[in-house]
């Protein structure tokens, strides 16, 4: 499509995001809450529904719900009231789903994003409330019939809707990959998006730039991954945009998103909506959330990316590129702040990380929390560069490296390689005579004026000394003895 | 023949076997098959756990209820054992589990001995909703006995259990209790554990008992009531049994327009009014209260009622268990096919109903309104309690009727006018034997107390009971 006719129009986006909560138990039951274990094994009979069973709500649930809130800056409910919305499907055993209707735990907040020009941008939040999932109905597995798989029945959700606020589908990207940051940092959810535990609804419409009403919305589903959620919105903000020119007009609709085609289908029309009759679960008491409640979760939060990337920033000096890359993964971040209990020197730690440790870790495919070394020995590795024992290129290549294999210190590796740095002057002076001697021709040379041969008489120092000549000092005593 | 639990208790401390006392029963319930009040009896499990019980009294570790024979409602859960809620769509359905009422009381030794007929999940007032047909009143031929809880009324009061257990949800317990001469008592909301009872309308239910004796009736109360982990809705307040605390004479109080209601017996308002003047004599302070909203009872009971219960039996679906229609195709027509074809007329007439009033569009005229009727009630109900010991009236406007004489589906709801006051609001309500009408048929008189004031309305009950 033509810039020219795209930027007729404005886009507009609102995501609703299913987040799985990280906890024990079900939402209103004792069943293990748990991915990946044999079909229909964590059932209980009130997870199936059986008569006569009630629900018993997980407290848990409220404040994983109150730290989302508390780091989305959002209102909290002070009295919890829960809703059941009514609907059949065979992977709903009870007929409804305990839900929140009228009355979420959360209202407002914002979630802050990084466009991509690296500027801020704050997305509003409606609302975040407390559900529980459905179980799984899997129709490719048997020829003839639909499965249904009851393990994930019950699971607790919170479902954080957003307000109209993001403009693109990169904002959409860059929105959810905050949310699923966020919820990691808190650990309320892994954020695994193929595995489900992470769900993304897109509502998307598209008006004229300048016109004040909103367009025509169409709600996008099934996207299994940040990337896909950010395909789905390209694609359907092409597609509406192509109906509008064509003089077509649009329909309220759902759609799905096929992944390998990259298209969105048409799932069903607003007209055939479910009427959901939700009404106050009468099973369970409303719940009130106190005053100290919300404190003492407001204690125990840990810092948020946001705060440690400003921190980084700000306080400790570090790039813009380097502080977002240690953030943006809550091990890397945690990783970090462990290193700077032992050392204040940042940019050290940080480089560290963003170099050999990261390398490393790509290296072996495993996670920061697999990584073998305790941030105490890298501390001492800094350590070791700062007081010139080491050159910061023998830490990386060889006492590194030695690291993996040993319960020794770094010191002591230096010092068993025998890879401490010699600073004192009259060794040094014999290394340098000896370079002297073994190149008379470009000492001749030198002195006859060609002066950026020092940089030859540097690495030829370097050789006889094996590295462990402080380059520093070495510097400025070769230039003595050369000018001499 | 047992009438009550002390006559079970005398008879096992004389010698008698807990499996003898079971067989008799066996026998009577054997010989009362006519009154279709069972729809299974536990034959096996009875024998096993009665020899199990006499194991238990032989070391002198039997608990409070060694000897005592449980019949329970249908829509009472019990593991291993088959449960419907007296309808089709139930079919085949064992449950994995004990209600935590019922459990309490076999901790104590009682043992179950079958489920009790009951109109289609508890929907009715005259048992003729059941799918295994009506109960027949044990105390006159082809009359029905009164509902849901039909044949645990007819079985307590034709003693084919020492006592058995019910669930009221607008006077499921006590109007039959009333129209078989038994003692029906349903608790404070919040007092009975709803785990293992079928829901019909959640905010509403309450398991009760039939009983032949008051004494009986407190005795289960205090044996199964308090709070359980396993429903919320449980109150955490203490059930406690301190019977010497309350007055000597009492402060009742009547609703005008209960017992001045058009559409009482003219036989049972005539003892009413001789009741209350015997009241008066023993120095009982009497006085007669305004209770303005007779009219919007019954209205506000079935609009919230039926709300509920569209959302609670829409669990029976035909896909998970119980009844599945043979010929339904795909997903859409098993669900159809196996509720048009499982549940009765009744029940279907509710949940349309229960649908139509959430339904967008409806749901503030109904629903919300109803919640609004039903929050006046329960304040003005508390109200009196702040002046008055306890409410007395009439359980029901008169006695059972003919099987098949009542129709038309207002006329049947308003035979609970006088008992979803207690539902509505919560309170703690008893019907206890009052006379027997020149028609050969018993009826109960009422009294209600304050919410968790059980105790006070058994010294209510007794006091009552002296001039009776």
């Amino acid at each position: 499509m033509e810039a020219s006719i795209r930027d007729k129009y404005e886009v507009v986006i609102g995501l609703e995001v299913h987040a799985q909560m990280l906890t024990k138990t079900k939402a209103y039951s004792n069943d293990v809450n748990e991915y990946g274990s044999a079909p229909n094994s964590n059932i209980s009979v009130v997870t199936l529904g059986h008569p006569g069973t009630l629900p018993v709500m997980n407290k848990k649930t409220i404040e994983f719900a109150i730290k989302l809130g508390l780091a989305c800056d959002a209102h909290i409910a002070p009295a919890q009231h829960f809703a059941r919305k009514n609907y059949f499907y065979p992977d709903l055993p009870k007929g409804y789903q305990i839900t929140q209707d009228t009355t979420p735990i959360c209202t407002g907040g914002s979630i802050v994003i990084r466009t991509d020009d690296g500027t801020e941008k704050s997305i509003g939040l409606t609302r975040i409330h407390m559900e529980e999932d459905a179980g799984k109905s899997i129709h490719d597995v048997d020829v003839y019939d639909t499965l249904v798989d009851l393990n994930r029945a019950g699971t607790p959700l919170l479902e954080i809707v957003s307000e109209p606020d993001m403009r693109s589908s990169m904002e959409a990207y860059h929105y959810l990959t905050e949310v699923r940051k966020l919820v990691r940092y808190l650990d309320i959810c892994d954020g695994n998006m193929e595995e489900g535990s992470l769900r993304c609804d897109a509502n998307v419409s598209v008006r004229l730039v300048g016109v004040s009403e909103f367009g025509t919305k169409v709600e996008v589903k099934n996207m299994n991954s940040i990337r896909n959620v950010q395909r789905a919105i390209e694609f359907e903000i092409l597609r509406q945009i192509e109906v509008l020119e064509a003089g077509g007009t649009l329909s309220q609709e759902t759609r799905a998103f096929d992944a390998l085609k990259g298209i969105t289908i048409s799932m069903r029309s607003k007209e055939a909506a479910n009427d959901y009759r939700y009404f106050p679960e009468p099973d369970l008491p409303p719940i009130t959330i106190t005053k100290e409640q919300i404190e003492t979760v407001a204690q125990e939060m840990p810092a948020l990316p946001r705060a440690l990337f400003q921190r980084y920033t700000k306080e400790y000096g570090l790039s813009e590129y380097d502080a977002y890359n240690i953030t943006d993964n809550k091990g890397i971040a945690l990783y970090y702040e462990s290193i700077l209990a032992h050392t204040k020197n940042y940019k050290s730690a940080a480089n560290w990380l963003m170099g050999d440790i990261k390398s490393y870790l790509n290296e072996y495919g495993i996670e920061m929390d697999k990584f073998p070394l305790k941030p105490l020995v890298i501390a001492e590795l800094i350590h070791l560069v700062e007081e010139g024992k080491v050159s910061s290129s023998v830490a990386s290549q060889n006492i590194f490296p030695a690291l993996f294999s040993t319960q020794e210190s770094p010191l002591q590796v230096a010092e068993r390689l025998n890879l401490i740095q010699n600073s004192d002057e009259d060794a040094l002076k014999g290394f340098i005579l000896k370079v002297f001697e073994l190149n008379p021709d470009e000492v001749a040379r030198y002195r006859g004026g060609e002066k950026q041969l020092t940089g030859f008489f540097m690495g030829q120092l370097m050789k006889v000394s094996q590295g462990k000549a402080d380059p520093k000092l070495a510097n400025g005593l070769l230039r003595q003895l050369l000018d001499a | 023949m047992y009438r009550t639990i002390g006559d079970v208790q005398k008879a096992v401390l004389s010698g008698e076997t807990v499996l003898s006392i079971a067989q008799a029963y066996l026998q009577r319930i054997e010989d009362h098959k006519h009154l279709n009040a069972f729809l299974e009896v536990f034959t096996e499990s009875v024998l096993e756990n009665a020899k199990k019980v006499d194991e238990k009294v032989k070391n002198g570790t039997a608990g409070k209820l060694a000897g005592v024979v449980i019949g329970i409602k249908d829509n009472i859960c019990y593991k291993d054992h088959r449960v419907s809620a007296s309808s089709k769509i139930l079919e085949g359905f064992t449950s994995l589990y004990t209600a935590t009422v019922l459990q309490r009381l076999i901790d104590q030794d009682a043992i179950v001995i079958g489920r009790l007929n009951c109109d289609e999940f508890a929907m009715g007032s005259s048992n003729e909703t059941s799918a295994f047909g009506s109960v027949e009143n044990n105390w006159k031929a082809n009359h029905v006995p009164g509902g849901s809880s039909g044949g645990s009324a007819v079985a307590a009061s034709a003693n084919l259990c020492t006592i058995t257990l019910g669930s009221d949800t607008g006077g499921s317990v006590r109007q039959p209790a009333s129209w078989t001469g038994t003692y029906g008592l349903k608790p404070t909301y919040g007092r009975m554990s709803r785990n293992g009872l079928i829901a019909y309308a959640s905010s509403f239910d309450q398991i009760g008992s039939f009983t032949n004796s008051a004494a009986d009736a407190q005795l289960i109360y205090e044996l199964s009531a308090g709070e359980d982990e396993m429903d919320a809705t449980t109150s955490s307040k203490e059930v406690s049994n301190d019977k010497n605390a309350f007055p000597e004479k009492l402060k009742i109080g009547l609703i005008s327009e209960c017992v001045h209601h058009e559409g009482l017996d003219p036989e049972v308002r005539k003892n009413l009014s001789e009741l209350i003047q015997k009241l008066i004599d023993a120095g009982h302070e009497v006085t007669e209260v305004s209770f303005p909203f007779m009219d919007y009872m019954v209205p506000t009971y079935y609009v919230l009622t039926t709300a509920e219960a569209s959302s609670n039996l829409s669990r029976f679906d035909g896909v998970h268990y119980g009844y599945r229609s043979q010929d339904a195709k795909g997903v859409e027509q098993t669900y159809v096919k196996s509720r048009t074809e499982g549940f009765g007329t009744e029940v279907k007439r509710r949940i349309m109903t229960g649908t139509f009033v959430l339904s967008h569009g409806y749901y503030d005229a109904y629903y919300t309104q109803g919640q609004k009727v039903r929050r006046v009630l329960k304040n003005r109900t508390d109200d009196f309690f702040k002046n008055l010991d306890l409410l007395l009236l009439p359980t029901t406007p008169g006695t059972a009727f003919e099987k098949n004489a009542v129709k038309d589906p207002i006329q049947m709801y308003l035979q609970d006018i006088f008992t979803v006051h207690a539902n509505l609001t919560g309170n703690p309500a008893i019907s206890i034997p009052f006379k027997v009408h020149s028609n050969g048929l018993p009826y109960g008189i009422q009294l209600m107390a304050d919410c968790f004031q059980e105790d006070l309305l058994f010294h209510g009950v007794k006091k009552l009971e002296e001039l009776l």
